[in-house]
């Protein structure tokens, strides 16, 4: 296309602008967490991992940091479980409802979730559950599960169902096809529709915000924390789940070499 | 084969559904039924009045919905006019350079919004990372743009970017590149390419980017209450009012359905007008 040198720069130098802009609150964040200083100023005067050491120590961190992963991990379980079979709804079999179901998933993506969020803790108070956490993974699976299958679904449209076709012909039943086709051709998928799941739950706020009762997640209780006043614990904590956020998908990139290593 | 595949659609579409039923449209029925019940009940076995409805306009609590309304326009308008050109050129243009881009902004969606606003809240304050070393190097200082509406508007550009940007890419990827150099063998002009080819053809990414921004920024928190201060109440902060302060049940889900119905009419209308199998690329 007729694109003049000059466009290309520009646009290269507006695609560098906006990851500086996407990152530089992180960066000020990253600052104020080794600030030495109760109230924070900038330029900061003393660097130390003081607020690091007493986060460690503190036993309402470590809760925190608990339910946050306890949820994150149920949540990533049943997304994959209900994101297999969805997807395979989505995209590959043609049945009478399917334009149908694939706009109802649409929906919840389509939703304010703070209202979401509400709106379920009516739901429950009515049917008689007390919100705890678990009622916290019901709620982020709402907004969880549709993405997950969308993700799995962009792998599904790419396979040929007469792979599977030819399995059958050849007297293969359902849950082999399953396990030997349908399940390997799918994994990528699946991979990063179970990174997804579990970093979009561990980091979400508005839907935890009404529905996790008495138990509080991180982004919880950062988020009391900013309302109500500075404390030097918010930029630790926050750093301290992009960390773990990072360590996550550096565990599942690992795996997934180890995986491709193994079977070559 | 054909029965297979629908038994199979079926049953494989069963688990999603049920959750679907059961903690999405459940729900919402319910606030549905809460909004017309009699103020500060917790039950819903009461009389219906309406009462909820009625302090809608009584007390003013229709500026703050039309606040977060307007916020969500102006914040979307923005975004499509931030998004169009690095979305074409993402497309388009940046070979590799898509896939930097594309991990950037995918990385950046797993931080929770409430760090990501308060990363602002530090770099914008006085004394912040902006205002502290400015104050430094030059000896002066500035006001902080903070508590404001216009900071509550970046702030909303900021968190639903990708939102807008991903959607914008998929409908670029559908304009065919023949078609375009076409129209430029044939004479047509840039803004002509632009109108009459980009813009028709990227409808469905552009008609899902902006619906999605707004629907998602017309019912946030986070951005007014962290970047805002009290500076504006959005709908979604009178919502969250009435249901914790307030303790007016039937207030709150009121609030919400009228937020719920102007989102869901504009969701409906926009993702009945979508192939989603087009979009995803269906190859089989």
């Amino acid at each position: 296309m007729r694109t003049s040198r000059a466009m290309r720069i520009c646009l290269y130098a507006y695609g560098c602008l906006l990851i500086v802009f996407l990152y530089l609150p992180l960066v000020s964040v990253a600052f104020a967490s080794v600030s030495k200083a109760r109230y924070l100023t900038f330029p900061i005067k003393k660097y130390s991992f003081k607020w690091y050491s007493v986060a460690l120590e503190s036993s309402t961190v470590s809760e925190l940091f608990v339910t946050s992963l306890t949820i994150a991990l149920v949540v990533t379980v049943f997304s994959l479980i209900i994101a297999f079979f969805g997807a395979l709804a989505f995209a590959r079999y043609d049945w009478r409802f399917r334009t149908w179901f694939q706009k109802l998933i649409l929906l919840p993506i389509f939703f304010p979730q703070t209202v979401l969020g509400l709106a379920l803790l009516m739901w429950f108070n009515s049917i008689g559950v007390i919100p705890s956490w678990k009622t916290a993974v019901v709620a982020h699976l709402v907004w969880i599960a549709p993405i997950a299958t969308l993700i799995v679904a962009i792998r599904a449209y790419s396979f040929d169902p007469a792979l599977e076709e030819a399995a059958r012909d050849l007297g293969a039943n359902t849950s082999t096809i399953f396990r030997t086709i349908t399940l390997p051709l799918l994994m990528p998928g699946l991979i990063s529709a179970g990174l997804f799941a579990f970093l979009l739950s561990w980091g979400n706020f508005p839907l935890s915000l009404f529905t996790t009762g008495a138990d509080s997640t991180l982004p919880e209780w950062l988020y009391a924390k900013m309302v109500s006043g500075y404390s030097p614990l918010v930029p630790t904590l926050g750093v301290a789940s992009i960390v773990a956020s990072l360590t996550v998908i550096g565990a599942t990139l690992t795996l997934i070499r180890i995986f491709r290593m193994t079977r070559e | 084969m054909e029965t297979y595949n629908r038994k199979m659609g079926l049953i494989s579409a069963l688990p999603l559904a049920c959750v679907l039923f059961l903690a999405f449209l459940a729900p919402l029925v319910v606030v549905a039924v809460f909004s017309v019940m009699p103020a500060k009940v917790f039950g819903l076995l009461h009389m219906p009045d309406f009462s909820a409805y009625a302090v809608f306009f009584e007390q003013g609590y229709y500026r703050s919905l039309l606040w977060s309304l307007g916020m969500a326009f102006v914040s979307t308008f923005i975004l499509f006019m931030l998004c169009w050109p690095l979305a074409f050129a993402m497309v388009k243009i940046f070979g590799r350079f898509t896939t930097v881009i594309t991990v950037a902004v995918v990385m950046s969606l797993f931080v929770s919004e409430n760090i990501r606003l308060f990363g602002w809240v530090l770099t914008l304050m006085k004394g912040g990372l902006f205002e502290g070393y400015f104050r430094l190097w030059t000896g002066i200082g500035f006001e902080s743009p903070l508590y404001d509406v216009p900071v509550i508007i970046f702030g909303l550009v900021y968190v639903y970017l990708p939102f807008m940007l991903f959607p914008l890419a998929q409908g670029i990827a559908m304009v065919s590149d023949d078609l375009r150099q076409a129209a430029f063998d044939l004479g047509a002009t840039r803004i002509q390419v632009l109108l009459k080819i980009d813009l028709p053809l990227a409808a469905p990414g552009i008609v899902v980017g902006c619906l999605l921004s707004f629907v998602l920024a017309a019912g946030a928190l986070a951005e007014s209450k962290i970047l805002g201060g009290q500076a504006v109440i959005a709908i979604a902060d009178d919502i969250e009012t009435a249901f914790t302060f307030g303790q007016n049940w039937p207030l709150g889900a009121a609030l919400s359905m009228i937020l719920i119905l102007i989102i869901g009419v504009l969701a409906l209308i926009g993702i009945s007008r979508v192939d989603l199998d087009k979009i995803m690329g269906r190859k089989f």
